[in-house]
């Protein structure tokens, strides 16, 4: 590697692309704003001796940072340690809308590090009659530009050259200068960090406090000289964005050529007049909500029960060649059912990615959240709440990792918080099983099913949850960062199918390795809860059933299902459910549902699995019928009167419509919030309002 | 006159702001004084909006919009 590259542009600019075609590897792309988030890098040959790595810098409109991610592209370039700290930037710019792009790199000029422009678009901007005249602008800012198309491949060795001839000394012509803005103050910090560069000095002066390189003692005596020399920092920046942008135009005037303003955007605006209109925008996309929830929905059983049925085989396969004992046990039913567990969820997440990835990459996505935001944002969500949120109908999972998407750091959080509060596809064979038990199999007006009905309305409990939750945490949480909704709405485009391709392959492989582990260690951990238990209890259901199952003449099955149904009760797992029934016991729970809602933290259907053991269903899960009865005929050893009751019921579907039973969930939060300050909130929070609803429900139903 | 109290088609020339902070976010996505903006539409529910401004389309809360002064 013999030069570092940074890839510096506004959102929308095909920046991605052109790290894609550097690179040859591929990541994610949108064109939606601020999409790139976290660092990406690559390497690319430029010529026959020399390599260069690429780095990926999150898309910005200016060096002022509006989130958490465009504040990397300062500290980036500003740290001259940082491991990332390029030795060229390629500032990527959209030709069609130069004027706008090109305040970026008037900024970034102005650090003094290297620099190769790249007009990007040239074949859009041409076709709208834009002509950029390059040797001139080349001229005039005293750097190379070239002018490419990323996504047709044109002008890409052109630039690969001019990366391999550029100075090890920065050429371009200063394009502003800023000392005028805050001459003392700017010397001062000069002087005091030892820096020669005005702009790197004012650019300190503004936001040092989101700088990480400085120590304490030098942030409290920049903060000093700011204070000591009354700086302004919105004034200073508001008549360093106009000077910026009046010295553009002297430059831009004689470089930029525009022919055909007139008709250039007419095929986006008669789209966006049939997509954002008030009944037919609504319908268009209520029909594709409903197509991307049909195909998470519907699309995914398919391979998902491939998978499950494949890890069931595997398990099989494992017990029945590997040698009987604690660790094939732990290796089988441990860590592949942990695994299992993990990979089901691939095909969620690789059809919700593959839809969002297209509607971004058209730009539809923009106009979605334009739509939206005014009823997201009455309760405290964000236009580009809506996606996250319909994809928590199938699973929370894919939906929290889409809620990268929102800018705003309250809005993003307060999403995530909400979005498992939407009924999933997990607890659908709960909500089933118990409605099947205490809703009559009958019709209302001849045509509604009851039990239809009934499912129907827990789907709404969870909407209504969420939505109610998220108003009360946008009063809670505080923040500085004030919201903002200024957006760009991109042009309409076709989606570039390899991208949506690698972005189903890339979320999967985030999800599997980052969630995993978590996913993998608790699921070891229930594991042995489950399978041992205190003393030499399992050592004496052993003997009890010793001769029974020595009768090789008598088929064991059942008795073998006796065995493990008396282990699972008397394992940690069992007393556990025991022990937590005092707890439960005014929401209408015995210890057997106990035992239920602790193995279902694995997942909510587990509940189902479980429920077949504790109540000694031969053959598993299958048969949810002989469940159901079991169930129904149960009755409460202390007062005869059966278990589950139209109350007991109630309480218990609204304690899986709320309880945070979904350790999937709980890794992925962690890792998107990179730490367990907000997962652990999160399962509090969820858990203390599940127990108190079914609570409330119960005392009242009884 | 502010921004948001135009109707979608008209046209106005930007001449100042009454917000400092949201100026300079403005500002950066090309919301300059002396820059012509068009009303493109409304979302459907009435907000926020959208206009046409540097030769491309923005869209902004109308409370953002408020900050705008037009000629």
């Amino acid at each position: 590697m013999d030069i570092k590259v940074a890839l510096v542009g506004n959102p929308n600019t095909g920046k991605s692309t052109l790290f894609n075609r550097l690179t040859g590897l591929n990541q994610k792309i949108g064109n939606f704003p601020g999409i790139t988030v976290d660092k990406k890098t690559g390497f690319s040959r430029l010529d026959s001796h020399k390599e260069a790595e690429i780095i990926d810098l999150p898309g910005t409109y200016s060096l002022y940072p509006k989130s958490k991610d465009e504040s990397i592209v300062f500290q980036v370039l500003a740290d001259k340690k940082n491991s990332s700290h390029p030795d060229v930037i390629v500032l990527v710019t959209d030709s069609s809308n130069l004027k706008r792009n090109m305040l970026l790199y008037s900024q970034v000029a102005d650090l003094g590090i290297p620099m190769v422009l790249a007009l990007n678009m040239v074949d859009v901007a041409a076709k709208q009659g834009i002509e950029v005249n390059v040797d001139r602008l080349a001229e005039k800012l005293g750097i190379q530009v070239v002018s490419i198309s990323a996504r047709n491949n044109i002008g890409i060795d052109q630039l690969k050259q001019a990366i391999a001839n550029t100075n090890k000394i920065a050429t371009q012509n200063l394009e502003v200068d800023v000392n005028f803005l805050a001459p003392a103050a700017i010397n001062a910090i000069k002087r005091h960090i030892n820096a020669d560069n005005d702009y790197y000095a004012l650019q300190v002066l503004h936001q040092h406090e989101h700088l990480t390189f400085f120590s304490d003692q030098q942030q409290e005596e920049i903060e000093e000289i700011e204070q000591s020399h009354g700086f302004e920092s919105a004034k200073v920046q508001a008549a360093e964005t106009i000077a910026r942008y009046k010295h553009l135009s002297t430059i831009l005037s004689d470089v930029v050529v525009d022919k055909g303003t007139a008709k250039k955007f007419s095929f986006s605006d008669k789209l966006d007049g049939i997509l954002t209109h008030k009944i037919w925008g609504f319908a268009i996309f209520l029909l594709i909500l409903f197509i991307i929830f049909n195909a998470i929905f519907a699309w995914s059983s398919y391979p998902m029960d491939l998978i499950e049925s494949t890890f069931g085989w595997l398990t099989a396969l494992g017990h029945e060649h590997l040698p009987a004992g604690m660790l094939t046990d732990l290796l089988l039913d441990g860590v592949i059912a942990g695994l299992g567990g993990i990979f089901v969820f691939i095909p969620q997440i690789a059809i919700l990615f593959a839809f969002i990835s297209i509607l971004e990459d058209t730009g539809y996505m923009a106009r979605v959240t334009f739509m939206m935001d005014k009823i997201m944002s009455k309760v405290g969500l964000n236009g580009k709440s809506v996606v996250p949120m319909i994809g928590g109908l199938a699973c929370a999972v894919p939906s929290i990792m889409a809620a990268r998407n929102i800018e705003n750091w309250k809005d993003r959080m307060i999403t995530i918080m909400v979005t498992p509060l939407i009924s999933c596809s997990a607890r659908l064979p709960v909500y089933i099983l118990i409605i099947s038990l205490i809703v009559p199999q009958e019709t209302v007006f001849g045509i509604f099913s009851k039990q239809g009905l009934a499912l129907m309305i827990m789907y709404l409990v969870g909407v209504v949850a969420a939505v109610a939750v998220a108003w009360v945490m946008k009063v809670i949480i505080k923040t500085k960062e004030r919201s903002y909704f200024i957006m760009e709405l991109p042009i309409y485009r076709m989606p570039r199918w390899k991208n949506v391709l690698f972005t189903m392959y890339e979320k999967s492989k985030t999800f599997v390795f980052e969630a995993g582990k978590v996913i993998i260690a608790i699921s070891i951990i229930l594991w042995v809860m489950a399978s041992f238990g205190p003393g030499n209890r399992f050592e004496k259901i052993d003997q009890k059933y010793a001769t029974a199952l020595a009768d090789t003449t008598q088929n064991t099955t059942h008795i073998e299902t006796l065995v493990a149904t008396e282990k699972l009760e008397n394992s940690y797992v069992g007393i556990l459910g025991h022990f937590i029934e005092p707890a439960i016991r005014p929401l209408g729970y015995d210890w057997k549902i106990g035992i239920g809602l602790i193995t279902s933290f694995a997942a909510r259907e587990a509940f189902v699995g479980t429920m077949a053991t504790i109540y000694s269903v031969d053959g598993g899960d299958e048969d949810s019928a002989t469940i159901r009865e079991r169930m129904a005929a149960s009755v409460n050893n202390k007062t005869g009167l059966p278990v589950y009751t139209f109350a007991t019921g109630i309480s218990l579907m609204l304690f899986y419509a709320f309880a945070m039973q979904c350790m999937s969930t709980v890794a992925i939060v962690y890792r998107e919030t990179k730490g367990w300050k907000w997962p652990v909130i999160q399962l509090v929070y969820m858990t203390a309002m599940a127990y108190v609803a079914a609570l409330v429900a119960y005392q009242l139903l009884r | 006159m502010k921004l948001s109290h135009l109707k979608v088609g008209e046209t106005g020339t930007i001449v100042a702001f009454t917000d400092l902070d949201l100026s300079v976010k403005l500002m950066e996505m090309g919301c300059l004084p002396g820059e012509v903006v068009e009303v493109e539409r409304f979302a459907p529910l009435g907000d926020p909006m959208a206009i046409r401004v540097a030769g491309y389309q923005l869209c902004l809360r109308k409370s953002e919009a408020d900050v705008i002064i037009i000629q």
